[in-house]
């Protein structure tokens, strides 16, 4: 349920009636408006977020491991929108080893790259993305490192 | 799911994902040509796979991680004021920017007010950061177009604010003078004349780049007309910073989100609507112009008063105090070997780095090591619209558009 007094933004406002499934919580922080979006829903919030909210770019999208929690994965995507001056952050809960969540590459192409990161480096695979492969790592290698269950230091000899 | 009901959304098939493979029947006149990762233009490691048709591209795919160097997992381990040394090798060309927005997001988080002469030292050092930057992009850029001798003045003016770099802090490049709670050293003696003697005669400097390049032939037939990309593709592909602006869009976050004081400076946005390489020339050398008027100002208004914030907890105590007070040395004692405690929350501090839109999404979980610190380099973002910019055009404008869009690979890859 969304806190009154975030009504009283009006992208907010805008964002519960016009998709109310997807809005599942949020907080206002230290000058920073978070939503907790349903993560089934993500794409249809970001969609109209970009087309009716003028939040044209996706500033960036990363993950948060908070092992050994469940639900355990948060998907964290930054939106910024130059007209209205605004930025926002959308999360999404992911549960279990193996978190999938539809990617945003249809709403905004640059998070072709932004997913591909998260995938690499977190595990997380995003559904409908159109080219999801690792970017920083290469393509053998085992496991994703910002996982907090991923050690630091490799086995001393 | 079915993608296809929601409004405004349409579903793109995906591409091929591999790599473009020459045995898929080529036509007689395509090849496919490895750029990279060690080819001098790329400055640094970036690898592009270009499909060619004669001389026109007809597809580049950039491949980047070469210097993945994993940073963000690296914060995770280290207290907070441990992490500003990582935040210099990001962006090696930019590294107190980077500083800059490490501390801003910390100090958020932390509710730390800064003393004004603190951030007047910041925005004039991070001023200086632009310089240097924009002088080692517009040297090496006109080498790789084939003007020689620019770089050999760039790297002249380069030199000096390396110096007063290393007069600051002891460092030339990785300085991380910039520290959660204010600067690491009160400012040296005689930093005013050396940087005032500097950014006296810088303007005449920028005169000199701009009488051998911005109106010489060669320059403006190689940059000119080249390397278009729609502002909309643009941001759509994540770019950021001078590309938009030479592009039109008047979109700085020194302006539209100041930090640090920003806000008590005077500066021109500059903006250019040609939206090509040579546009993208001309508003970085126009905002070396304006970074040189904001170091003035923080010359001419330099606020009196301490260079780190009143917040025993989170900054070391005077060398002369830890020895003579008790509770001086309990701080210094806990601040060295644990770090100080961070109250739980989330911040995604943005600032304007030569190269665009830094952004840091960070973390805390309360204790003294942050939870999680994303960065969100510019590079990154640029360098994803590379297809889009150089499909069609000529194998040898390649060099030009992406030296235009100024990345830095440490920044990219992380």
């Amino acid at each position: 349920m969304i806190a009154d007094e975030l009504k009283s933004f009006p992208v907010v406002a805008a964002l519960a009636e016009a998709e109310p499934e997807a809005l599942v919580g949020g907080k206002f922080d230290r000058g920073e408006l978070t939503l907790e979006i349903a993560a089934e829903r993500i794409v249809h919030a970001c969609a109209y977020l970009k087309n009716e909210q003028k939040f044209v770019r996706l500033s960036t999208v990363t993950a948060l491991d908070w092992y050994p929690e469940e639900p355990r994965f948060e998907v964290v995507y930054h939106l910024h929108s130059p007209e209205r001056n605004e930025r926002l952050r959308l999360k999404c809960r992911l549960a279990g080893e193996n978190p999938e969540i539809d990617s945003v590459t249809v709403v905004w192409r640059s998070a072709n790259w932004y997913e591909r990161e998260t995938f690499d480096l977190f595990g997380i695979r995003f559904r409908n993305h159109p080219d999801l492969r690792r970017i920083m790592l290469p393509e053998d290698w085992e496991g994703h490192p910002l996982r907090k269950d991923y050690p630091v230091t490799g086995d001393r000899v | 799911m079915g993608d296809a009901d929601i409004p405004g959304v349409t579903v793109v098939q995906p591409e091929s994902p591999a790599e473009p493979q020459e045995t898929e029947a080529p036509g007689p006149r395509r090849m496919v040509l490895n750029m990279g990762p060690q080819h001098p233009s790329t400055h640094g490691v970036l690898r592009l796979l270009l499909e060619l048709d004669g001389e026109t591209i007809v597809s580049a795919q950039p491949d980047i991680g070469y210097l993945h160097t994993g940073i963000e997992k690296e914060f995770e381990v280290k207290n907070y004021q441990q992490g500003v040394t990582l935040t210099d090798r990001i962006d090696y060309l930019a590294p107190l920017s980077n500083n800059l927005c490490y501390c801003l997001a910390a100090e958020k988080l932390l509710g730390l007010e800064i003393p004004p002469m603190a951030q007047w030292q910041r925005v004039m050092l991070t001023e200086l950061t632009r310089l240097n930057s924009h002088l080692v992009w517009l040297g090496t850029h006109a080498i790789d177009i084939g003007a020689m001798s620019v770089f050999l003045y760039c790297f002249r003016e380069r030199e000096d604010i390396l110096r007063i770099f290393e007069m600051y802090s002891g460092q030339r490049m990785m300085t991380s003078y910039f520290r959660i709670g204010g600067l690491a050293l009160e400012p040296p003696r005689g930093w005013h004349k050396r940087i005032k003697d500097f950014i006296d005669v810088f303007p005449s400097r920028v005169d000199e780049y701009e009488e051998l390049l911005t109106s010489n032939g060669i320059w403006i037939g190689r940059t000119k007309g080249v390397g278009f990309i729609s502002l909309e593709d643009m941001l759509d592909w994540g770019v950021t910073g001078p590309m938009l602006r030479a592009a039109g869009l008047k979109w700085d976050t020194r302006k539209t989100q100041p930090y640090s004081s920003y806000d008590k400076f005077d500066f021109e946005v500059p903006t250019r609507t040609e939206n090509d390489v040579y546009a993208r020339y001309l508003v970085r050398i126009e905002e070396m112009r304006q970074s040189a008027r904001i170091i003035q100002q923080a010359l001419a208004g330099m606020p009196d008063g301490r260079w780190t914030a009143d917040a025993p907890h989170v900054v070391l105590p005077d060398r002369e105090k830890m020895k003579t007070q008790m509770e001086a040395l309990i701080y210094h004692f806990k601040i060295v070997t644990e770090g100080f405690r961070v109250p739980a929350g989330e911040v995604y501090q943005v600032i304007e780095s030569p190269r665009g839109e830094v952004g840091y999404y960070m973390v805390s979980d309360g204790t003294a090591k942050p939870y999680r610190v994303h960065v969100r380099g510019p590079s990154f973002g640029n360098l994803q619209a590379i297809p889009e910019m150089v499909k069609g055009t000529l194998i040898a404008d390649v060099i030009a558009s992406i030296g235009s869009m100024d990345f830095v690979l440490g920044d990219s890859d992380r």
